[in-house]
């Protein structure tokens, strides 16, 4: 009897890239055939920015993999617009150097031709009315030779300044529009503003031109295969969700730790910091899935409140000098090489006041998590590149061992390795094989390359696939950008106005007043 | 690393896939699923490697079990089982035990294979070659989740599968029909692009190919729309045509892994559609475990049937 009763509830859930207002339904897919993936539908793919090194590294490669596991409809085209001199071959040249370079999966002569058919490149400057005037064109001619039924995707790769100009641009000559029955996208990355005033704003240039259901922002965190990963291990697992409270979690510490230094990126860097490029997307992310509740559903609207609702009870310490802490990387060894302090890189003022590291104490008000400290750090030049979520456990009220026994017994604790590395360790006691008790720590561990050696995809395959699907899951929406910094606001203002970033060596884990700010809670951070 | 075992029992086994793990210095391991490949000494190298590359994508303990054959009646009466086992690089992510069983044994592989399973790992039986017409009843086959048989390696294709129509149990799926995925796929991807009724439908093939016929079913079952069978000189399926009230859709695959898609209106465009190698069959078999529902309904044929 469950059987049939499944057949009859699958086909509900089935993903057809159903187009409103149309009742068409393809009789080639059903719920039950899961071996068809889910390819996106027709559609076509406007770079902006296109010789940037992100298109490069990253969405072009994407694109390709995507076409390479049959993921992308028969007609996908891709559109470049950029200020070079280029014919359309050219494009497909560096495309293909990109793709040669960069991609996860082996190159295949065959994909590489269904995907070159479909290449084109507009030149021209964001102001040029004829460049859009072709990019116009040229769209509506993929729509008769390519069959990408005005179904388009707008990914703006670009420096924020620029946004509020390409969408006018594109409202202005009719691109932002979509005809009748397709879909009119616009990707976007971050930062999504500097604060929430600027956020505020460039939400509005941007929701003035397309839907605000219709914006997809990147955070490439979420595309990760263990951050996703963070809501089935929660919800999907009867094992864990009774202990994710405050009657058993100690606290919570998130990190986001790199090796490497700001790099050419002084211009970008230098005013903006480390709080404001990691802490305000990606670990106030990461901390919303960690610590929401169930939401009703996997879909974006079920998430969004979730999320939402975290982020609007977390409360900021009263004494923001004694549980933040920033600092600026000094010159030093790091891994057996000499390198340069923040302050003596290229392009940065001797006296700036950037932070490159910084550590903030949030608490968040409601009965699951009240009195538990989320820890959240980041910082450039670090002892090695990781991020992770540790989870850290209370000890047991109660040891029926004395005390020499568990002397070297830790706090249990699961750990989410989000990158590299990515998987999950849980850290418990366990007796030393031997005549006398004694407890000492242990790790159970589970490595995504283990289980699943090579199906993980990159981040920007998943994401890039979900905005032709229309699948919203993964993507922070605009409420979600303004009551984050909502969070980060403060404690930038009271940074300004009170003393300068503490110092610390290149390829030490952050600076001795962050290890005072959990002394002073009676704790101390994880080595990662 | 590689242990050789002869005349030994399955607890050796055992014993030596411990051993060589504790020697190669990963006690723990995350292998997913037990894979058992029943196959004879001719097709046994071949397959081996083949799911070793799979293991690429799904770690898994490969159980191979050799039946062989003696010469003269003496050896016949003589039970003997040997094993190799392999772990480390020498078999891909996973772990390898080969199994050669004579005699008596041969008729009693389950009892070699059943303590060698991983504890609470779904189990796949694969018979490259000489699948049992019923799979599920075989005992070897009822230890398993799933059932791969392939109707590639048959004499008389079209006969097995009305074998396999009769005998199909939850679980049973044939790399006849994973061949098609690609094929299903695009045709997916064509309607969702054409967007209309179809009213004929032809499936183009090489003379008696399985994945061919399977695909015409398929079709019937969901166009609800005769199906034409058209032989040409191959290799394999060829192309599918698909009628509209404004012209055809047409997937053409001469040789090669480019086809040519034609969709009303349109011009012609290059789609890649690879014949795929069987390792990446199995791995896509091993990428979902529970029962193949679409697989039944493409190889009766007929929704109807179905539920009687």
């Amino acid at each position: 009897m469950s059987t049939t009763s499944d057949q009859e509830s699958a086909p509900a859930k089935v993903r057809v890239p159903v187009i409103p207002g149309t009742a068409w339904t393809n009789p080639l897919r059903d719920a039950r055939d899961r071996r068809l993936p889910r390819v996106a539908g027709p559609s076509g793919l406007v770079i902006f920015g296109v010789t940037g090194d992100l298109s490069r590294k990253k969405l072009m490669p994407a694109v390709y993999d995507l076409a390479n596991r049959g993921l992308l409809p028969p007609g996908f085209s891709l559109v470049g617009f950029a200020r070079r001199d280029w014919e359309d071959q050219d494009f497909a040249q560096e495309v293909h150097d990109a793709v040669r370079e960069h991609a996860r999966t082996p190159f295949r002569e065959e994909v590489w031709q269904q995907l070159a058919e479909g290449m084109r490149f507009i030149p021209g400057d964001f102001d040029d009315d004829t460049a859009f005037k072709q990019l116009r064109e040229a769209v509506e001619e993929l729509d008769s030779s390519r069959g990408t039924g005005g179904n388009f995707a707008f990914y703006l790769s670009v420096p924020p300044k620029f946004f509020p100009k390409v969408v006018r641009q594109l409202k202005k000559h009719g691109l932002a529009n979509a005809p009748e029955g397709s879909w009119r996208r616009a990707v976007i990355e971050k930062p999504f503003g500097h604060d929430l005033a600027s956020a505020r704003e460039l939400n509005a240039v941007v929701h003035d031109v397309f839907d605000p259901d219709q914006v997809f922002r990147i955070d490439h965190y979420l595309g990760k295969e263990t951050v996703q990963n963070i809501l089935a291990l929660r919800f999907a697992n009867q094992m864990y969700e009774p202990i994710w409270n405050r009657s058993y979690v100690d606290h919570v510490q998130i990190t986001m730790a790199e090796d490497i230094g700001i790099g050419g990126r002084a211009g970008y860097y230098d005013g903006i910091g480390a709080a404001r490029d990691v802490i305000q997307n990606h670990l106030l992310q990461l901390m919303a899935l960690t610590a929401m509740e169930e939401p009703i559903a996997f879909d974006a609207e079920a998430l969004l409140t979730e999320k939402l609702k975290v982020l609007k009870s977390v409360r900021l310490p009263e004494d923001l000098g004694g549980h933040t802490v920033r600092g600026q990387y000094a010159g030093g060894w790091q891994g057996g090489e000499k390198v340069i302090g923040y302050l003596q890189e290229d392009g940065i003022d001797p006296r700036s006041k950037t932070d490159t590291y910084a550590a903030v104490k949030l608490e968040i008000d409601n009965r699951r998590w009240a009195g538990v400290p989320f820890y959240l750090r980041t910082g450039k030049r670090l002892g090695r590149r990781v991020t992770e979520i540790a989870v850290v456990f209370q000890r047991a009220p109660h040891s029926p061992f004395d005390s020499t026994a568990t002397e070297e017994l830790g706090q249990n604790a699961i750990v989410i390795r989000v990158q590299p590395d990515e998987g999950m360790t849980v850290r418990f006691g366990s007796k030393v094989p031997g005549t006398s008790m004694e407890i000492r720590d242990v790790t159970m561990d589970f490595a995504y390359g283990e289980s699943f050696t090579e199906s993980s995809p990159e981040a920007y395959e998943r994401l890039i696939l979900d905005v032709l699907l229309g699948d919203a899951n993964l993507f922070p929406r605009h409420q979600e950008v303004e009551e984050s910094w909502k969070i980060l606001d403060p404690i930038e203002e009271y940074w300004a106005t009170h003393g300068r970033p503490a110092q610390y060596a290149s390829g030490s884990w952050g600076p001795e007043e962050a290890d005072e700010m959990l002394a002073r809670d009676g704790r101390s951070w994880r080595r990662p | 690393m590689k242990i050789d075992l002869t005349d030994t029992t399955a607890s050796k086994i055992n014993k030596a896939l411990v051993q060589g793990r504790r020697a190669i210095g990963t006690p723990a391991v995350g292998m997913v699923l037990t894979m058992v490949i029943v196959t004879d000494e001719e097709n046994a190298y071949d397959s081996v490697k083949a799911a070793e590359d799979a293991s690429r994508e799904h770690p898994s303990r490969t159980l191979v079990v050799i039946k062989r054959h003696a010469r003269t009646p003496r050896d016949r009466t003589r039970s003997r089982l040997d094993a190799e086992v392999r772990v480390g690089s020498e078999a891909g992510t996973g772990e390898t035990v080969i199994l050669r069983t004579f005699g008596e044994v041969s008729e009693h592989a389950d009892s070699v294979v059943l303590p060698l399973l991983l504890p609470d790992a779904p189990v796949v039986v694969w018979w490259p070659v000489d699948a049992p017409e019923n799979p599920a009843k075989d005992p070897l086959g009822a230890l398993a989740q799933r059932r791969i048989t392939d109707m590639y390696a048959v004499e008389h294709p079209l006969d097995t599968l009305e074998t396999r129509v009769r005998s199909y149990a939850p679980g049973d799926t044939d790399l006849a029909w994973t061949r098609l995925t690609p094929w299903r796929s695009m045709l997916a991807a064509a309607l969702d692009q054409a967007r209309t009724k179809i009213i004929s439908a032809a499936v183009e093939s090489e003379a008696e190919n399985p994945s061919a016929e399977l695909l015409a079913r398929w079709l019937e079952v969901r166009l609800r729309v005769p199906v034409q069978r058209v032989v040409t000189p191959g290799p394999v399926v060829t192309a599918v045509r698909l009628g509209t009230d404004n012209g055809e859709i047409l997937i053409d695959r001469p040789e090669g892994p480019l086809a040519t898609l034609t969709l009303p209106g349109q011009p012609p465009r290059t789609l890649a559609l690879k014949v795929r190698a069987t390792s990446e069959l199995i791995a896509e078999e091993l990428r979902r475990l529970d029962a193949d529902e679409m697989y039944a309904i493409a190889l009766r044929g007929d929704g109807i049937k179905e539920n009687s």
